[in-house]
């Protein structure tokens, strides 16, 4: 490589030359769009007819109707029950399911089990978990907050089982070293190094359960979606509209306070420090994904 | 878990022989204590005031016992017919769905990068397309589809791509947030265009971030696509949303079943993928 032309000479012509590989992928993506849009018989007449709808649609959703106030308040505080018994009743599961599910801390035969009941309920959707719990339970709350259990254990479970998997031997190694118990080793090697996350997903769990607890009523599962897919079947759009305005408030405020908690425990921040714009609310959010 | 600032730590300095180090200042202890009384208090309240008919609970076993009877004997023979349509449906949603969201959370996801676009107002804009988009249900959004285009899977496709949208649009938006200002630098320098930018400074940049996010995307859709048809999106909701009002308990197992075996299938490939191509 001394003489500097060789150099330049070996270099492709172009580049960014595409290879075929692309082009082929994108060819056949084509292929397929024009194929499952003929399956599902979409067309531009139906979207175009949809269109038209949507005017009339939109015209009867607004001025939304809040006069059923009673109605809403009812729904909308069933589902946050919901929400609240889920995520205890689901991190408390968690937990201990998650750290049996922790292959560095744990024989196979624990893990095995462990990990096969976090797959299971993180396979269905938890409107599908209701239907079951429905027929199991009876309609009403607990059947939703059932359900969602099922989901935080799936969820809360997994990323527990990854924050466990990821933690530093050495401390728990120093601890044992020490001749602690089991249950030390825990308490002072392992938690304090998962703590941060653990708030982390356990805001973002009672976030998540706070969104579905308002459709499990859909299937009969309690809480507001009830009173939203009764409305909607009786063509009451404004209520609808007023419906989805208060779950989406609610919601926001939902996440309003998990910032707020992943800001005390994980920024240290006080009181004072949450009502302050700016620093420490802003660099948690980055913390949360979907 | 980062440690408290000594500065703040509590105690006596100086005259006193005795110091007591504290990990948190009584204002950050306050500030705990407040959350887990809030927490404490909504449990409580909680278990107080939420219905639970007793004799349903007391029910329950009998009850779960006839669920697995009736549903025992899987019989397949439900499968081939509209169990299979429906299970392609649900997969042509999710994928439909998938890449439609893709072509809209593009632009927005651009509007939301602020080194893209320096105009804070559109960046607030964007934020506030992909903020609305997420906080919305995917069941919401299929019950607003279908009361706009009626029942079937174009409202389920359409619910699918718009809950997407905020979900890529702002992991896109990040992604070319992180990108590295040099290779752009150099473009602009070189006199590029905005289009070359993008194509080859940008793009090459975000690629992996996102086809992974697209791939993770489909992966959630697959299984949100399955509860669609609760409400008349299309898709195996609605076979099992007419198996369950039919109390065709064998039925409802085989779909069980099949919407089980997708999502696992689909999570399978996902992670084969991502190994392989990214």
């Amino acid at each position: 490589m001394t003489d500097p032309t060789a150099t330049v000479a070996a270099l492709p012509a172009d580049p960014f030359r595409r290879s075929l590989w692309p082009r082929l992928a994108a060819v056949a993506l084509a292929v397929y769009v024009v194929y499952a849009c003929a399956q599902l018989e979409v067309s531009w007449e139906r979207v175009q007819t949809g269109l038209d709808n949507a005017a009339k649609f939109f015209s009867r959703l607004f001025p939304p109707n809040f006069h059923r106030r009673d109605l809403l308040v009812k729904g909308l505080s069933e589902s946050l029950e919901i929400a609240v018994l889920a995520s205890t009743l689901g991190i408390l599961l968690a937990l201990p399911i998650g750290l049996c599910a922790a292959r560095n801390l744990m024989p196979l035969w624990v893990t095995w089990p462990a990990r096969l009941v976090i797959v299971l309920s993180r396979s269905f959707h938890p409107v599908i978990v209701a239907i079951l719990f429905v027929k199991a339970v009876g309609f009403g709350a607990l059947a939703g907050a059932l359900a969602l259990t099922v989901a935080s254990i799936g969820f809360i479970g997994k990323l527990f089982t990854e924050a466990i998997e990821e933690i530093s031997l050495k401390q728990v190694e120093a601890i044992r070293a020490t001749g602690a118990p089991f249950a030390s080793v825990l308490a002072f090697g392992v938690l304090p190094q998962v703590f941060s996350r653990f708030i982390g997903f356990a805001t973002y769990q009672l976030d998540s359960n706070l969104r579905n607890s308002t459709m499990v009523g859909i299937v009969g599962a309690g809480g507001i979606g009830g009173t939203l897919f009764a409305a909607f079947q009786r063509f009451d759009y404004d209520f609808v509209c007023a419906i989805l305005i208060s779950i989406i408030t609610l919601i926001m405020i939902g996440e309003v306070l998990a910032t707020a908690v992943r800001a005390i425990f994980i920024e240290n921040a006080t009181l004072p420090d949450l009502l302050r714009p700016g620093a420490a609310m802003r660099r948690v959010r980055h913390a949360e994904d979907d | 878990m980062s440690a408290a600032d000594p500065a703040r730590a509590v105690g006596p300095v100086g005259t006193s022989t005795e110091r007591i180090w504290r990990r948190f200042s009584s204002a950050q202890r306050l500030a705990r204590f407040t959350v887990y009384l809030v927490i404490v208090a909504a449990i409580v309240v909680s278990i107080q005031t939420v219905e639970v008919i007793p004799e349903f609970l007391a029910d329950a076993p009998e009850q779960v016992a006839d669920l697995l009877a009736r549903m025992w004997p899987i019989d397949f023979a439900h499968y081939p017919g509209t169990v299979h349509a429906a299970l392609t449906e649900t997969i042509h949603i999710a994928t439909l769905g998938t890449l439609l969201s893709l072509m809209l959370a593009v632009p927005v996801g651009i509007l939301a990068a602020h080194n893209l676009v320096p105009v804070t107002p559109l960046n607030l804009a964007a934020k506030l397309i992909l903020v609305s988009s997420r906080s919305v249900n995917s069941l919401v959004w299929a019950l607003l589809f279908v009361g706009i285009f009626g029942p079937g899977a174009l409202a389920g496709t359409l619910a699918i791509a718009f809950r997407s949208i905020g979900f890529v649009g702002k992991l896109l938006g990040e992604a070319l947030e992180e990108a590295q200002a040099g290779p752009i630098e150099a473009l602009t320098a070189a006199g590029a265009p905005w289009a070359s930018r993008m194509t080859f400074g940008y793009w090459p940049q975000v690629k992996p971030a996102f086809w992974s996010i697209a791939l993770f995307r489909w992966d959630i859709n697959v299984r949100e696509s399955a509860v669609l048809g609760l409400v008349g999106a299309g898709g195996i909701g609605m076979a099992l949303d007419s198996a369950l009002n039919l109390f065709q308990w064998p039925r409802v197992a085989v779909i069980l079943l099949a919407i089980f075996a997708v999502v696992i299938l689909a999570e399978v490939a996902v992670t084969q993928v991502r190994r392989r191509v990214i």
